[in-house]
């Protein structure tokens, strides 16, 4: 049984898209059920995910020159790994655009913290009970976030002025 | 040379030469120019790749010691000409106005490669547009990276303006020119910025 039967097996109303693609396990789940998700993998005897190898995000704005339309706007990515079972699995959390928000697995994963200071930074998403939710690459007066697709790409910030 | 007003300087050691006069005559101005400009101390703020074209010239094969510039300096405050080598973020932006800050009078600013010349290719929401925004430059070699020919050019010409002893103080302001963005704000100074960083 994969790590991703297992998942689906326990928690089958909150998977919204399950897939395979050359041995990749990649499940997409509602936000409300990060947590226990979370939880299920590390812990869970067999799957035991005690390293959090990336976390990103995807802002589906436009895609495919706005042919394919998602119902959520972001996806949050998570790729995980166990040292002890050489096996991985990677989880997608829908996010909404009205309301970009999922929890923070900083509690879980100590490496979740500046990714999730990343993301929160780049895409604008933000991350409950984080103990630290601020901007870690751009400065705090730096205005929107610039990885989203409707940030200006020419747009300047007001610490330098343009070259025009 | 009695009856002149120019200020010289006496040499007894020239009067074992066959010279009718006794004396090496030049303007204080002329002569620490001519000092300066042969004795550059350098400091290399190298952030990215032309960082590589850098330490070409400065190696043996091009040999920047040559024009008396071989000798980098890793702190400002015995430093001469600051050397921007790379692309600089808005993050940085900050630091090399500090750095600038802290070297001592008489300094000159050479902006090494496109980057620091313009922005280069970077058109995006962290790469400042030149660091003329930040400090004033004397000195643009332009290319990604700038052959070393191109950068002896350069030293070659800073040369000549410390021998001036002219210093660039201006900074370039965007706001003089016409049909900015909308969007544009100015109002946050780089001074807020650092004392923001600083916290």
């Amino acid at each position: 049984m994969t790590p991703l039967q297992k998942v689906q097996e326990q928690f089958s109303k909150d998977i919204l898209e399950a897939r395979i693609f050359s041995n990749e396990e990649t499940l997409t789940i509602k936000p409300s059920a990060l947590k226990a998700v979370a939880e299920f993998l590390k812990g869970t005897p067999g799957l035991e995910f005690n390293f959090l190898m990336d976390l990103t995000a995807v802002d589906y704005l436009f895609y495919a020159g706005g042919r394919v339309q998602k119902e959520w706007r972001f996806e949050v990515v998570y790729h995980f790994f166990s040292l002890k079972f050489n096996h991985r699995i990677r989880i997608k959390v829908a996010v909404d655009e009205t309301n970009p928000q999922v929890d923070s697995l900083s509690g879980l994963w100590a490496s979740a913290n500046w990714y999730e200071r990343e993301v929160w930074d780049m895409f604008g998403i933000r991350f409950t009970d984080h103990p630290d939710l601020k901007r870690i690459l751009m400065y705090e007066e730096f205005q929107g976030h610039p990885l989203r697709k409707d940030y200006p790409v020419n747009k300047r910030q007001p610490l330098i002025g343009p070259k025009i | 040379m009695p009856g002149k007003t120019k200020p010289w300087i006496g040499s007894n050691a020239m009067s074992r030469l066959s010279s009718p006069s006794n004396f090496f005559t030049s303007k204080l101005k002329d002569a620490l120019g001519w000092a300066r400009k042969f004795s550059i101390f350098q400091y290399p703020f190298v952030t990215a790749c032309c960082g590589m074209e850098y330490m070409s010239t400065n190696a043996s094969h091009y040999d920047q010691d040559r024009f008396g510039a071989g000798f980098p300096r890793f702190s400002p405050r015995q430093s001469d000409v600051l050397f921007v080598v790379g692309t600089i973020s808005q993050k940085m932006a900050p630091v090399l106005k500090t750095v600038y800050d802290q070297m001592c009078e008489p300094k000159w600013v050479v902006a090494f490669g496109v980057c620091t010349c313009t922005g280069g290719f970077y058109d995006n929401y962290s790469t400042v547009m030149g660091i003329d925004t930040v400090i004033p430059v004397d000195i643009y070699i332009p290319g990604c990276p700038p052959r070393p020919e191109n950068v002896i050019d350069g030293l070659i010409k800073l040369q000549a303006k410390i021998q001036t002893g002219e210093q660039s103080r201006t900074l370039y302001d965007p706001r003089a020119k016409k049909g900015r963005p909308a969007e544009v704000q100015d109002d946050y100074t780089i001074e807020q910025h650092i004392k923001h960083i600083g916290t």
